[in-house]
């Protein structure tokens, strides 16, 4: 039980990531940016 | 174990695009039938004329209906082998009205070859025991390359010829 | 989660073991063959984008297919194998030590390897297993060819059961213990290479050697490339695994911070094990014998090993960003301004940490099914994998040579070589920026991979193609220059350095961090899940494959030259 309350506490304090969720977003549109562009392709031909 | 609140929104998102790709590819590959080649077509690699399709007569571009097309193909180190012309000399070029369906069936009697009308779709590996085939609309007009894009020996890259899709 | 099963390690079990001068001769052995095929590998490269640009042609009737077959197997078996073990006995000695008697057997390791590579190299040279890495069969090779590489296989499961047995004893000592996490990631990584060999060894063993002595006078052909591709993407797996050792547990060293999550960083690496073997079909996605719907479900299992690598994306940033936060970097991306961007030690893994977001968006377009009839056999997939294992695994490892080398030689990572480190890498950089971005292009037009230079009878493709085959003869040359001064630092590090003490950076878990629940160390479940899936991924297109067999094939020699 008293793990369980420390691992509560440690949630809360959960670190300011918001330039990671940023960077991986990007990350993750030019994924699918590229994916998109090359399916074009393959479909124009 | 934690996930940090972030890390989940991005995983979502991450493993959300790849179930959508999935499914855009799995509708094209198995309602629209645009698998990759597959057929399992089997034939004995040192006897690849004991097969109708693949005797010196029939090679080559066939006509067999209106805007419809076989083309059967021998590829073997280090050549295509579209049969003869009417003087009896190797057909090195053919000639495809646009719009057509064209059926490419392709064997190989020696090594493993590759089967690629360069900037198309037409995009087979041809291994010995197996008929390579692929259906395709010719839509867009122009000269291609048809070339083996898979190492077959030393004159690999001396094997091509020509695919014309006229208007 | 069994919370009340963790036992937090005691201090004695968190302490880095100094490496003995008789075990870093051995790390070092590695090193020095690992170097020697880095420059012949690349020679051989820069040859290659020369006689491509149609300029130049190869003295003394050197064939361009011999040279490309030096530049695959001794870069992507030789250069890579020896390297990571190298590296992955340093970690396990640092993390759980080495006994005499298994030091002994990891020379054992290394010398069998290095007389497979010998033979290998040797029946390369003379002309007679001009075959290339794959060697698919029925182009047939000297018998010496595949021998000296199963040598090389055999080698590594030596060097395999070592790693294995430290980690083992280390665990009998250390009961109720997390094992470390580097000494965790290498067993994951050499039980993954292990189960991937065995079907290579098989192929190799039980088909190739019978075939190439004339014992056996066909071969299935599409079981051996089966069984090749079921051993060929979990090789790019054990590649990459290394790599991401160092981003995980190493990098946060150096640049100061900790590490982001010991659990995640295992839970990456099971899956990568789970996931990197079942999913070979996608190499043979245009190939006639295999049915489709078993194409589509190895897919779908290749999608599956990018979440892994998705959350090392999220990992790696995180550290950053924690990191230059508690510097006291605040705004958006203070955290990114300030990373030891002066550091060749870092900096060398970030140039390969960038290379791998197009590498991998590059990876998923190729194993999408019917997409890859796009760019199958063209020289985008070339483009691909230089930007994969030539970039990314390969500047993470010259990131690790930096300091792994004077660790092991007992000198400094001087200014001086640091700086070279850095002009070094963005050298590299900018040499596989144009050389990769052209076969990129090229690729999608059309090109062929795997061709000496041709000028396809002239037709108009064939000379757009001309273009970026120059283009890839300028980045080469470039990239050869970055081969020259790694080459040149490696041995300034080795001989030269002044006499020193570099570290050997391991980042430790953050003072609060949560514990690692002990069922990561379930490792029986791992192997069973591991065997499971891929029995799922293969039983049955295996036995489809085998009962509608067609007549075997002979063995062919005169294509590549030999009669």
């Amino acid at each position: 039980m008293k793990q369980h309350g420390k691992t509560h506490t440690n949630v809360d304090k959960e670190p300011n990531l918001k330039g990671t969720l940023i960077s991986v977003g990007v990350l993750g549109l030019f994924i699918i940016i590229s994916w998109v562009a090359v399916f074009a392709i393959f479909l124009s031909r | 174990m934690h996930f940090h609140k972030f890390e989940k929104i991005w995983l979502t998102f991450g493993i959300g695009a790849l179930v959508l790709f999935l499914v855009i590819l799995g509708y094209g590959a198995f309602y629209l039938g645009t698998h990759p080649q597959s057929h399992g077509l089997t034939i004995d690699p040192q006897n690849v004329e004991a097969h109708e399709a693949f005797k010196p007569e029939n090679l080559g571009l066939t006509k067999v209906d209106e805007d419809r097309y076989i083309v059967n193909v021998v590829a073997s180190a280090f050549n295509y082998d579209f049969g003869v012309d009417k003087e009896g000399n190797a057909v090195k070029h053919i000639e495809i009205p646009k719009g057509a369906t064209v059926l490419f069936q392709v064997v190989t009697p020696d090594v493993i070859h590759g089967f690629n009308i360069a900037g198309t779709n037409v995009n087979m590996m041809v291994e010995p025991g197996y008929i390579s085939s692929m259906e395709v609309e010719m839509n867009q007009p122009g000269e291609y390359t048809l070339l083996c894009n898979e190492y077959c020996g030393i004159g690999h890259h001396m094997m091509y010829t020509t695919v014309e899709v006229y208007e | 989660m069994a919370l009340h099963n963790v036992v937090l390690p005691n201090e004695d079990s968190r302490q880095l073991l100094p490496i003995p001068k008789k075990e870093a001769k051995l790390y070092m052995s590695f090193m020095y063959v690992a170097f020697i095929s880095l420059f012949i590998g690349g020679l051989m490269g820069l040859l290659q984008v020369l006689v491509r640009s149609g300029n130049f042609t190869l003295p003394f009737g050197i064939g361009y297919y011999q040279i490309l077959t030096v530049h695959g197997v001794i870069l992507a078996l030789v250069l890579t194998t020896f390297f990571i073990i190298g590296f992955q006995f340093a970690l396990m000695s640092k993390t759980v030590g080495m006994s005499d008697k298994q030091r002994n057997l990891s020379w054992l390791a290394f010398w069998i390897m290095t007389i497979g590579t010998i033979m290998t190299a040797i029946t390369i040279l003379l002309g007679k297993a001009s075959v290339l890495y794959t060697f698919y069969a029925p182009l047939k090779a000297h018998p010496a060819f595949y021998i000296g590489l199963a040598f090389v296989i055999v080698g590594t499961w030596v060097a395999a059961f070592v790693n294995w047995r430290q980690l083992y004893l280390w665990k009998k000592k250390h009961p109720g213990e997390k094992s470390p996490l580097l000494a965790f990631m290498v067993t994951i990584n050499m039980i993954m290479w292990f189960i991937a060999s065995l079907g290579i060894a098989v192929a190799v063993l039980v088909q190739f050697i019978p075939w190439s002595l004339g014992y056996a006078e066909t071969i299935n052909v599409l079981v051996s490339r089966t069984l090749f591709w079921y051993f060929g993407h979990p090789l790019v797996y054990f590649w990459l695994l290394p790599a991401y050792m160092a981003w995980y547990a190493i990098i946060p060293k150096i640049i100061g911070g900790k590490l982001f999550s010991d659990s995640l960083a295992r839970l990456s690496f099971v899956l990568f094990l789970f996931f990197s073997i079942p999913v070979g079909f996608h190499h043979q996605l245009t190939e006639p014998g295999i049915d489709p719907t078993w194409k589509f479900i190895q897919v779908v299992l290749t999608f599956m090993v990018i979440i892994p690598s998705l959350m090392t994306a999220f990992s790696l940033f995180a550290t950053f960003e924690i990191t230059g936060r508690r510097k006291g970097y605040g705004g958006l991306f203070g955290w990114f301004k300030h990373l030891p961007w002066k550091d060749v030690r870092f900096f060398a893994p970030f140039v390969g940490m960038l290379a791998f977001i197009p590498g991998g968006a590059g990876g998923i377009i190729n194993a999408s099914h019917q997409m890859n009839t796009l760019v199958h056999n063209t020289i985008w997939v070339t483009g691909h994998f230089h930007l994969t294992v030539a970039t990314t695994v390969i500047l993470t490892f010259f990131g690790i040579t930096y300091w792994l080398i004077p660790h092991l030689t007992g000198r400094k990572l001087t200014k001086s070589v640091n700086r070279l480190g850095i002009i070094q890498t963005i050298v590299w950089g900018i040499g596989m920026l144009i050389m990769s971005g052209a076969m990129h292009i090229q690729g999608l037009l059309g090109g062929p991979r795997r061709s000496d230079y041709s000028e396809y009878g002239g037709t108009e493709q064939a000379v757009t193609w001309g273009a970026y085959q120059m283009a890839q003869a300028i980045g080469g040359t470039i990239l050869f220059v970055g081969i020259i001064l790694m080459v040149y630092i490696f041995i300034k590090l080795a001989f030269f350095s002044p006499k020193g003490d570099e570290e050997f950076p391991i980042a430790e878990e953050e003072e609060n961090a949560e514990p690692t629940p002990m069922w990561m160390e379930n490792w029986k479940l791992w192997v069973a899940i591991t065997i499971a899936l891929i029995l799922f991924a293969y039983t049955i297109p295996f036995v489809d494959i085998i009962q509608n067999s067609p007549p075997g094939s002979v063995p062919f020699d005169w294509p590549i030259g030999n009669s």
